[in-house]
């Protein structure tokens, strides 16, 4: 590890301020993805600013129709709040998925979302679900804010302070682990709103990252059921290939964890 | 036995200091004035070394030293060597290309150190190490066996033409082809066997303090051998000779194998830390270990298997690539021939066989030997031919093995092994009945309902262990003897210390053989303690590998023992006036038989060292040696059978059951054994399912990091269920065969034979990952 200076700030507006004064900083929350490049050299931070201690960050609340997760909540914390699994049951249950224990108590929801890995399972939950990513500065469709690879709508110094989900009408997740990073290979997140509308999510699977699936949300708004998916085609292109994982593999992925995920969503 | 003798499941006394974090590792020694070594290694995995300018490096902080591989060699530090010697079938001797412990000129495999810097904090030495260039002329660089063999492909050794590392032949080739002329069946099948990085939990390291006033060096090492370290190091590599050179292996976190060679880190610490004149630390990190710990297996194999009429197998015929890497590692030469095609037999009665192996040269990491080290390649061969062969010839698995089991003993086969005992009846029997073999058929129906393709798959391994007697090793090659040696030193107090060449690095040798101990003096294994990895302390021994430590390591302390009980019976009988022959030993105490005169073995030691009244003309003292060296291998055998479903819509794989029933002679600890095997099967399900040590074409790992090298875990690994059969090994007194490697060897097969029968599909290599799965269901 290069030398770095860490700080723990104690509000999101410490937080800011620390970044705006400091040459090249990184924020820190659970650190599953910036400590390692650290040890690796691949990064090498003047600073390293720790929000994960922030109290405003941390929690998970329900209110109304809408479920919202603190950005520094570990997935620990989501996959066993009682809020989360009442209000979004799939939600919780791709939390628990995540990488092996150890990730889970550290990892955190803002950290997993701005690093926007193209296997990570949050991104999926919050296309489909159509979720808002609430930061210091502005609140950004889930839509939005995912832009390919490793790329967000964040920009510099931004901080990502929560993120709320509406309650579906229903919804799923089925995940293909990768077989050593646990990572996702494949996993497709279900979702009906409660204004009839369906939206289908998978991580894992494309080039870009994560992507909508059109052809599965097509065959499901006409029959909401797995048998409605038999039919649908994935392609292979486009699609990740690696020795853990064939483009072909991945396409078939996509579809057997969508069907999987809606016999899940019920 | 005794409440902690032989067979007691005894709690291991080391576990107390590792789970509390109190073992003492490499990296937890500090010595004073200590520097820090970080070695440069090649991004490239063939490319000649132009050049190297530390000058800028030199001046960062902390700094002490860069040192180049043309230094080293300028200072006639030895070539890395191959122990193994080898004879192609040409009569020519196996082509060793030179392996500097610092690349000079040319980098052969990416992770070659071609520098090092030492540095007062590894993190400073690490920061200079950016600081250095090095100028590197990219070569042509060649990954795969077949096409490094092929005309006009890159060249890595001008000593290996063609690459080839040897071209080696065991068995009678005309008695083979007339079996196969008269074969009412043949089997064919290919299988690669991939290959593995050991990643044992403690990566390598080494601390090398020179002490210029004595012209003495210690080498603290993760060593499963510190003696054959020692010997290497002096009598090859030109550091010192064996009595200015201590070597420690203090704890050592596991090794399974990759810790038995003598690596160039080592080499470089010693040499550098006279160049410096202080003492040199370096741990390798886990990206290191993957790119320089010697890899395992990779073998590609074609095979034939000639039956009779009555499916009684008549001939068989292999042909084996073996990938040696870059370089020849210590014991890399044995591997795919000695410790691989010996074994060819299995437990069948096959009256011919013949095999050839060609050694081959590739830009990736050397290979050598890794848990079960050429017996798992042959198990995996043997029984994929078989289950192959039932399918093909429409038996049942279980039934053509009872139909070809050796079934008197010993057994000479025609590949030099000669077994001793064995009953591979009793253990398929055993393992049948533990998995209710016969109630599959509807269990697979009832799964089949629910959308499941349930499988079932045989394997019936044995393995030649002990890796012992001397002469025999010799006489196929080795470089060394591998007896193993003991000293039993009774205090005056009388308590114990057992010195043992012997090292343990997860075995548990600090328990077992203690109760060896206990179980002949009946006295607790609290007053033993059991001394080994130090060259200072101990005398010369072999070290543990092969599962040899208590099949010859245990007998060698029971060799001494034995000197030490006829001692101190004579001192009791003395001592209690009575003869020599009256006296017994029970529960701690020296007594004559059939009265209730006795002493208690404490007093017997207190006469020893006061030496007041010991009998006429004995020395005084306590304390005896042996060195031991067995008659014949050890051939622990058994069955194991897998359960398992597949799921057809992403090809991954769930464990229904997993039986094993092995058969290791003796069990000192049942508890310890149980472990070991549940180590094995992990390791040997690893390969089967999960782990692949994987280069691209221009010979860049692609599996670096446990992101991409899939090691297995808990829920990856179902509940073993095991058992176990006993024949005692003749060779040795306690009746012992070894269990540390036989769930590596007869696992893979297993799941891969349950795979196949799930899926309906022959052909299937490992990993057997989802994907592969999916794939060879859905294939054509």
């Amino acid at each position: 590890m290069y030398q770095t200076t860490y700080h723990r700030a104690s509000s999101v507006d410490e937080a800011a301020s620390l970044f705006a004064k400091s040459s090249e900083a990184k924020f820190l929350a659970g650190g599953q993805t910036l400590l390692p490049v650290m040890k690796q050299r691949l990064a090498g931070p003047s600073d390293v600013i720790d929000v994960a201690k922030i109290k405003d960050m941390i929690g998970v609340e329900a209110s109304g129709d809408t479920l919202t997760i603190k950005a520094a909540t570990p997935h620990y914390d989501v996959a066993t709040s009682d809020a989360a699994k009442k209000a979004i049951p799939a939600l919780a249950y791709l939390a628990s998925l995540i990488g092996d224990p150890a990730v889970r108590y550290r990892g955190t929801i803002g950290g997993s979302i701005a690093n926007n890995d193209p296997a990570a399972d949050y991104p999926a939950a919050l296309l489909a679900l159509d979720a808002t990513v609430k930061t210091n500065k502005r609140s950004i469709a889930a839509a939005d804010f995912f832009k390919g690879l490793f790329t967000t709508a964040l920009e510099d110094g931004e901080i990502i302070t929560a993120v709320s989900f509406p309650v579906p009408a229903k919804a799923g997740y089925s995940k293909m682990p990768h077989p050593a990073s646990r990572f996702a290979l494949a996993g497709v997140f279900v979702a009906q709103t409660k204004s009839g509308e369906v939206r289908v999510a998978a991580t894992g699977a494309s080039q870009n990252g994560v992507m909508r699936v059109p052809a599965i949300e097509a065959a499901l708004k006409t029959n909401w059921s797995p048998a409605a998916i038999d039919s649908v085609s994935i392609p292979a292109s486009g699609l990740l290939a690696d020795i853990h994982g064939s483009a072909e593999y991945r396409a078939n992925l996509v579809k057997v964890m969508a069907q999987r995920a809606v016999a899940a969503a019920g | 036995m005794g409440v902690e003798g032989i067979g007691a499941r005894v709690v291991r006394k080391e576990d107390k200091r590792f789970i509390t974090g109190k073992g003492r590792y490499v990296d937890d020694i500090k010595l004073t004035g200590m520097t820090h070594a970080y070695f440069i290694r090649s991004p490239h995995a063939h490319a000649k070394v132009k050049g190297i300018d530390s000058s800028a490096a030199l001046k960062m902080p902390g700094v002490v030293a860069v040192l180049t591989g043309k230094q080293l060699v300028d200072d006639k530090v030895g070539n890395l060597i191959c122990g193994w010697a080898i004879t192609s079938k040409d009569g020519s001797p196996m082509k060793m290309g030179a392996w500097p412990a610092m690349a000079p000129e040319t980098v052969r495999f990416v992770g070659q150190a071609v520098a090092v810097v030492i540095a007062e904090s590894k993190n400073l030495a690490r920061d200079a190490a950016e600081a250095v260039v090095v100028d590197y002329e990219e070569l042509p660089a060649v990954a795969d066996m077949h096409a490094a063999i092929k005309t006009g492909a890159p060249q890595l050794h001008p000593e290996a033409p063609g690459n080839q590392v040897y071209d080696w032949v065991i068995g009678d080739e005309g008695a083979v082809n007339a079996a196969f002329s008269k074969a009412a069946n043949v089997v064919k099948l290919d299988v690669t066997n991939n290959r593995l990085a050991p990643n044992a939990m403690e990566p390598r390291a080494a601390i090398a303090d020179y002490d210029a006033a004595e012209e003495h060096f210690t080498l603290y090492t993760t060593s499963q051998n510190p003696h054959v370290a020692r010997l290497v190091l002096s009598a090859f590599y030109n550091i010192a000779p064996e009595h200015k050179l201590r070597v420690i292996a203090p704890d050592v976190g596991g090794g399974f194998g990759s810790k038995i060679f003598i690596y160039p880190e080592e080499m470089v610490a010693l040499w550098a830390s006279k160049k410096v004149g202080r003492p040199v630390k370096w741990t390798g990190d886990r990206t290191e270990a993957f790119l320089t710990d010697a890899h395992g297996r990779d073998h590609i194999t074609h095979a034939e298997m000639a039956f009779d009429a009555n499916n009684k197998i008549i001939g068989l015929r292999v042909k084996t690539y073996a990938n040696f890497g870059a370089y020849m590692s210590l014991f890399s030469s044995s591997v795919p021939t000695y410790l691989y095609a010996t074994l060819l037999s299995g437990q069948y009665n096959i009256p011919a066989i013949h095999a050839e192996v060609i050694g081959v040269y590739t830009n990736t990491t050397p290979v050598d030997a890794y848990r079960g080290a050429g017996r798992p390649e042959a198990s995996y061969l043997i029984e994929r031919l078989m289950e192959t062969a039932a399918r093909q010839l429409n038996v049942d698995p279980a039934q053509l093995r009872r139909t070809n089991f050796i079934t008197q003993f010993p057994h000479q086969t025609p590949v030099i092994m000669a077994y001793d005992t064995g009953d591979f009846n009793a253990s398929l029997d055993a393992a049948m009945k533990a998995i209710d073999y016969a109630g599959f058929p509807a269990r697979k129906a009832q799964a089949k309902s629910q959308g499941k393709l349930r499988g079932i798959g045989v394997s019936c391994y044995i393995e030649a262990c002990g890796i012992a007697p001397s002469k025999a090793v010799g006489s196929l090659g080795a470089g060394v003897g591998l007896w193993e040696s003991a000293e039993v030193r009774v205090n005056p107090v009388g308590t114990i210390e057992i010195l043992t060449g012997s090292h343990s690095h997860g075995q548990g040798h600090e328990t077992t053989f203690c109760q060896l101990v206990a179980d002949r003096l009946g006295v607790p294994i609290s007053q033993v303690s059991i001394v080994h990895g130090d060259t200072d302390k101990v005398q010369f021994g072999m070290g543990t590998y092969g599962s040899r430590s208590a099949a010859v390591g245990l007998t060698a302390i029971l060799k001494a023992m034995e000197k030490v009980e006829s001692k101190a019976k004579k001192i009791a009988a003395h001592a209690l006036e009575a003869s020599e022959a009256d006296i017994v030993i029970e529960n701690g105490e020296f007594k004559v038989t059939g009265t209730d005169k006795a002493i208690a073995f404490p007093m017997v030691a207190l006469a020893a060292y006061t030496a007041h009244n010991l009998p006429e003309g004995m020395e005084p003292g306590l304390k005896e040696s042996a060195f031991y060296d067995p008659t014949n291998f050890t051939f622990p055998a058994g069955a194991y059978i897998c359960e398992l479903e597949v799921d057809p819509g992403t090809g991954k794989t769930s464990f229904i059951n997993f039986v094993a029933a092995d058969d290791f002679g003796r069990l000192i600890n049942p508890m310890i054994v149980e472990g070991q095997v549940h180590g094995g099967l992990a390791q040997g399900i690893g390969q089967a399912l999960l782990e692949h040590a994987i280069y691209d074409a221009n010979g860049q790992p692609v599996t670096a990091s446990f992101m991409d090298y899939a090691m297995p875990r808990a829920d990856d690994l179902p509940s073993f269920n095991l058992s176990h059969t006993t024949t005692l090994c003749p060779g040795n007194p306690l009746g012992i065969k070894g269990c540390g490697e036989a769930g590596a060897i007869g696992a893979s097969a297993a799941v891969i034979n349950a795979i196949t029968d799930a899926i309906g599909k022959n052909n299937l290599e490992m990993p057997a990952t989802p994907d592969r799965v999916w794939r060879t269901i859905h294939a054509a």
